[in-house]
This record gives C-alpha cells, sequence and structure tokens, in this order.
C-alpha cells in the first residue's frame, strides 16, 4: 500500500459537513418520550387481559381508544427502533456494502412489520 | 466490522524483567514496549524501581528508569505540572497524564503503563496523534468576526461572559478525553472526539467571537458530533476535571434550538 500523501487537515475535514443529524437525534428523543407512555399503556392493557378467552381479547382491541394507542404503539415503536439501529450499525459495521445493505434491509423490515402491525389491528377495530 | 480482538502483529509478549538490585522500598512497573525498528511484536517489561530514590510521580519513575535502568524506553513528556498534556498516558487502565498522577495513588501492586488507547503507536508510550491535531485545525479554533477589530482596544468581554470559558479554556488537548471514547476508537476517523468538540464549545460559546451559525452547521453531522451516546468516559478520565460530554450536549442543545423541535 502506498503512503497517503494527502494533509492530514484535508483526510480531517474528509467529505464536510452533512449539516444534518438533529433531526435523528432529536426524533429518537421524541419517539422515546412517546414510548414511554405507550409502553406503560400497552404493558397495564395486556397484563389485563391474563386469563381473558379470545373473544375478550378481540372487544379490547377493537375499542377505539386501544386501537389508537396500539397503532401509535407500534408505529412509533419500529420507528424508534430502526433509528436506534442505524446507530448501532454506523458504529460497529465498517465494510461499505454490508453497512449500506443493512441500514436498507432494517428500514424494509420494520415498514412491512408496522405495517403488519397496523392492518392487525384496524381489521379487529374495524371488524372484517 | 469493528475489530474486538488485536491483530496478530499486536499481540503483545512478556517482555524483559529488570530487577532493583539492594533496594527495599520497591514498586514495579509494567511497561509497553514497541519498536518499528525490528520488525517484532510490542511486549511489555517490567522495572523495580527504588522509590526511595525516586520522585512521587508517576513520571518521575518513568525518568528513572530511562535515566538509571533503561533508556531505549521512548515517551513524551515537557512541563511535568500538567499543563503542556505532553505524558498523556494509559496508566492502570485509565488515560491520565504521568506528571499528575502520583505512584501512591496507583493503589498497590504492579503499575501497568500503556500508550493512548486506540492510537497508531510511533514507538512505546508515544502514540501518533497527527489526526488528533488535524481534527483540532479543521474546527478553526480561533476567534472569527465581522465586524472590524476595534482600534484602539482590545474586544471586552464581561466578567459573566468570561465565566462561560470556564470548565472549557483549562483544556491542554492531551488527548486522554478522546482516546477513552469509544465512539472515537471506532470512528475516529469522522468523529471529532470529546477533546475537540469540548474547543469547539469554547468558540461557540465566546461572547467575542461572531461565527457561531457557521460552527454550528460545521459540526452537525452523524459523524463528527452525533456519535458521542453520553458514554461520559471523556468526563471520568480527563486529568484536568473538565467534562467534554457537557460541552456536547450544549452544542447539541445550541443546534436544537436554531431550528426549533
Amino acid at each position: 500500500m502506498s503512503k497517503d500523501l494527502r494533509n492530514p487537515l484535508a483526510r480531517a475535514r474528509g467529505l464536510g459537513s452533512a449539516k444534518d443529524g438533529v433531526h435523528h437525534w432529536m426524533l429518537q428523543r421524541v419517539t422515546a418520550i412517546a414510548l414511554v407512555f405507550l409502553t406503560v399503556w400497552f404493558l397495564v392493557m395486556v397484563l389485563g387481559l391474563l386469563h381473558a378467552d379470545y373473544a375478550t381479547a378481540r372487544a379490547t382491541v377493537a375499542k377505539p381508544w386501544n386501537a389508537v394507542l396500539l397503532i401509535a404503539f407500534v408505529v412509533t415503536a419500529f420507528r424508534h427502533a430502526v433509528l436506534g439501529l442505524q446507530v448501532v450499525i454506523e458504529d460497529y459495521v465498517h465494510t461499505r456494502w454490508l453497512e449500506v445493505g443493512s441500514l436498507i434491509v432494517i428500514k424494509f423490515i420494520a415498514v412491512l412489520a408496522a405495517l403488519m402491525g397496523v392492518l392487525a389491528v384496524l381489521r379487529i377495530a374495524l371488524g372484517s | 466490522m469493528a475489530e474486538f480482538t488485536l491483530p496478530k502483529n499486536s499481540k503483545i509478549t512478556a517482555g524483559k524483567h529488570f530487577p532493583a538490585k539492594g533496594a527495599k522500598n520497591t514498586r514495579t512497573f509494567k511497561i509497553y514496549r514497541w519498536t518499528p525498528d525490528d520488525g517484532k511484536n510490542p511486549r511489555t517489561d517490567t522495572y523495580e524501581v527504588d522509590l526511595d530514590t525516586c520522585g512521587p510521580m508517576v513520571l518521575d519513575a518513568l525518568l528513572k528508569i530511562k535515566n538509571e535502568i533503561d533508556s531505549t524506553l521512548s515517551l513524551r513528556r515537557s512541563c511535568r505540572e500538567g499543563i503542556c498534556g505532553s505524558c498523556a498516558m494509559n496508566i492502570q487502565g485509565t488515560n491520565t497524564l504521568a506528571c499528575t498522577r502520583s505512584i501512591e495513588e496507583c493503589g498497590s501492586g504492579t503499575i501497568s503503563i500503556y500508550p493512548l488507547p486506540h492510537m497508531p503507536v510511533v514507538k512505546d508510550l508515544v502514540p501518533d496523534l497527527t489526526h488528533f491535531y488535524a481534527q483540532f485545525a479543521s474546527i478553526k479554533p480561533w476567534i472569527r468576526t465581522q465586524s472590524p477589530a476595534p482600534a484602539d482596544k482590545e474586544r471586552l468581554q464581561s466578567p459573566e461572559d468570561r465565566k462561560k470559558l470556564d470548565g472549557l479554556y483549562e483544556c491542554i488537548l492531551c488527548a486522554c478525553c478522546s482516546t477513552s471514547c469509544p465512539s472515537y476508537w471506532w470512528n475516529g476517523d469522522r468523529y471529532l472526539g470529546p477533546a475537540i468538540l469540548l474547543q469547539a464549545y469554547r468558540w461557540i460559546v465566546d461572547s467575542r467571537d461572531e461565527d457561531t451559525g457557521n460552527r454550528l452547521e460545521d459540526l452537525e453531522d452523524p459523524f463528527k458530533l452525533y456519535r458521542c451516546h453520553t458514554i461520559m468516559n471523556c468526563a471520568r478520565t480527563c486529568p484536568k476535571g473538565l467534562n467534554p460530554a457537557k460541552a456536547i450536549a450544549e452544542i447539541k442543545k445550541l443546534i436544537v434550538q436554531r431550528r426549533g423541535v
């Protein structure tokens, strides 16, 4: 390997600032705050369904407020998870194709999983 | 991937032992040794140092070793009073200055000394800080103004505004914090690290500087700034007792402030 003859300053300045990053940082925190409340609510609701039969569980999910909060929970949880996973991958995966590949794959998986969750709640809530 | 194991040619082997003949009050120092000249793996040499004829600080012991026991040991040092930052190294697992860390503070048993973690080694305890200094230069760490300099006096600063520089201006750029930061280990090529970000904040918060907007714009980057995950090793290790993590948090707050939530 030949020696890097660039000035160290050129290497340090690199590609310059992306002038972005605060959006990711803010969204991660806002979704975290939302999840504090949504997760507590979710756990209370699920624990309340202990020993309940299928019809009761279905009826509980179908209640408007429960359905709305469940959808909010599913969407927020996956959004937050993607933001976090993205940081982990950027931190540790330094093989470029693997990094870009996994960043795209986690987004696809999260969107599909969130859509599945939303559809499931909607089907129960709208009674089809 | 991030490498969690040492490459083959970096595995540390056991080195030579230098006993202190005839000394009663001794302390053993285990010191990382590597030289680019012989193509060998790094090793740790152990030196017994006679504390009765040695100064109180770790640097005193290192210089005694270099002067009296093994002159091939390489290390940086200059002021021996914690103001130049040259003798930053990893002592007993903590990055600190050899000149301000007393031998007594190091507890009992052998004292291990390694160069600053995760930096290229030039020789023994001397790390290559070229990139670290280049990153410092990249934030343009000097006053940047639009208004012309007052003709007959300095730019004034109120005592309250001057107080905002306390806890920042004391930084001596020894690199203890940056080289203790896992984010800097894995992404030091792009992440500026705690020391440089603290220096950046030192100019952002300076009431005489007039380029805050551009400074914030240059920093807002997923890698330059947002690799800080508030691990807090920086504040824990700083030999001057500063808190770089807090300075980084202040930068993040200002960036939020200028765009709204």
